[in-house]
């Protein structure tokens, strides 16, 4: 286990990393206890991985769809890992934006 | 001759023909349409058909009454687009269709078949659609003769065309339940993905408390997993349930597959579009109206509206070799009905939410601004009139292309 010590990180009103720059893997640990996971698995790894990617080329965190479609994890298996909204969660451990897709 | 192609019909695609007719000189530029069908339909028109307001006679036309003379129109399936050789296969004749420029405007579709369970043996049966005519239509018939139950409306992933029509279709249902007098033996239920029961927080807050009123259930955050036709209940990913009588499917929304063919779209086939331009990110002579974008704005005629007059004021000044000016601001504006001849305005863009207020309108207005009343109704009644009239000749509407602050309360 680390320890995170007096980090500044900044946060937008709805809890969501302004600067992805900042995060660290230490900082996706805490965020994810946050979220009430409270440990990150390989799998977990593999889509923050993934999304963190993806937001780098396209420069925005992917939805639900192209996760489930593209990183391996289906969509069933990413409900059991993060569960209730996926893609916002694990944007939000992957020190991402919120994902759009809401009109 | 220089050529503009437009593809789809619709809505934006026979806007902008029209549009584009009047402000290209015809000895200089040919201009092309391509559609698959000869028929255009009124789609704000199908939410009323299941309550046997409109029929589909009020919603189909023929595409050609609609568009302008002395323009190339081809009905034909489109095969494939090929941006890098500026050219389009169509499947009539094998022919490929050269471009100087290209109008995407082929729309969004739904597509059942992605929910398993959906569009199998209960498909029209107990499951039914009203985002097509004939889904429409089969859901009139069911229920002109159903007793009443649990009729359940779920939206199956967003983004999906017209946001507030599941929310109208709720309202309308609990009226028409009402004048068929059996309200008090129907339960009513949205299933919606979405945090609340709209997009936009305090549109969602008034909403919210309309259902409520109403005694329409919300259950919230539900992304559908599965259809059970047999056991007549609807699963979530994370493994709940929600059981019916009727269920009432918007399904999953996509662009056309000649997107996908093309390779030129996202995961759902929408195109990737420059968000206040309208021209597509990849190509410097393809440009996206309508839904067939990716923006994060509504999918609905009038946002296709606002985007032709701002598309047309950018393409004239790109013609004479100027820079695309971001203008486009994601500004919708739509009625809701609400019932018993009651109807809201809400008005909004990419970045200011609906607020409440009045909303100007020279000679017909005020409409109140997310407030209830019965001249929105009377809104929502005309605008086919002024659809089929006004709008899609592309005359002078009296709203303007980018949204206003004025009337409305902060």
């Amino acid at each position: 286990m680390t320890a995170v010590a007096d980090l500044t990180v900044n946060f937008d009103a709805e809890g969501f990393m302004t600067d992805p720059n900042e995060w660290t893997p230490e900082i996706a640990a805490v965020l994810a206890q946050e979220e009430g996971i409270d440990e990150l698995t390989n799998d977990h790894w593999t889509v923050i991985n993934f999304v963190r990617d993806e937001n780098d080329k396209t420069g925005q965190p992917p939805t639900l769809r192209a996760i489930s479609k593209r990183s391996g994890v289906d969509t069933k298996e990413l409900y059991a890992l993060f569960p209730k909204g996926p893609a916002k969660k694990v944007a939000r451990i992957a020190g991402l934006g919120k994902p759009k897709g809401c009109i | 001759m220089k050529k503009v192609l437009i593809l789809g019909a619709g809505t934006a695609g026979t806007m902008v023909a029209n549009r584009l007719s009047h402000e290209l000189d015809p000895l200089e530029w040919q201009i092309t349409i391509v559609d698959q069908s000869e028929t255009h339909y009124y789609q704000p028109g199908f939410l009323f058909i299941p309550f046997g307001t409109y029929g589909k006679a009020d919603v189909m036309k023929p595409k050609r009454d609609y568009l302008p003379a002395g323009i190339e129109i081809i009905i034909s399936p489109i095969e494939t687009i090929e941006p890098e050789k500026n050219r389009v296969r169509i499947k009539k004749d094998n022919r490929t269709l050269d471009y100087d420029y290209l109008i995407i405007a082929t729309g969004s579709r739904t597509v059942p078949e992605e929910t398993p369970g959906l569009a199998e043996d209960e498909w029209r049966k107990s499951i039914f659609d009203f985002y097509t005519v004939d889904g429409a239509m089969a859901l009139h018939k069911f229920l002109r003769t159903w007793e009443g139950g649990r009729m359940v409306l779920n939206v199956a992933e967003m983004p999906i065309k017209c946001p507030v029509a599941p929310l109208e279709f709720l309202f309308l249902a609990d009226y028409f339940f009402h004048q068929q007098g059996i309200r008090d033996r129907v339960e009513l239920t949205l299933a919606t993905p979405l945090p609340a029961a709209f997009t936009k927080p305090k549109a969602a807050g008034l909403l919210g408390d309309i259902l409520d009123a109403k005694n329409i259930n919300v259950v919230t955050e539900f992304n559908i997993e599965r259809v059970e036709p047999d056991e007549r209940a609807i699963y979530s990913y994370d493994e709940r349930k929600v059981d019916y009588d009727l269920l009432i499917s918007v399904p999953v929304n996509m662009g056309s597959e000649v997107i996908e063919r093309s390779g030129m779209g996202d995961d759902l086939m929408f195109v990737p579009t420059e968000k206040y331009t309208l021209k597509a990110q990849e190509y410097d002579n393809v440009f996206v109206l309508g839904d067939a974008t990716d923006l994060p704005s509504s999918k609905a005629g009038s946002v296709a509206h606002f985007q032709v007059d701002v598309f047309i004021d950018n393409f004239m000044r790109y013609l004479d070799g100027l820079e695309l000016r971001p203008t486009f601001d994601g500004h919708a504006n739509c009625y809701i009905e609400s019932g018993f001849g009651k109807g809201f305005l809400i008005d909004f863009n990419y970045d200011v939410e609906p607020l409440p207020g009045m909303f100007p309108l020279p000679g017909i207005g005020p409409f109140s601004l997310l407030q209830e009343s019965r001249v929105n109704h009377w809104g929502k009644m005309m605008f086919r009139w002024i659809y089929w009239n006004i709008l899609l000749k592309g005359k002078e509407m009296p709203i303007p292309a980018q949204m206003s602050m004025a009337g409305k309360w902060e």
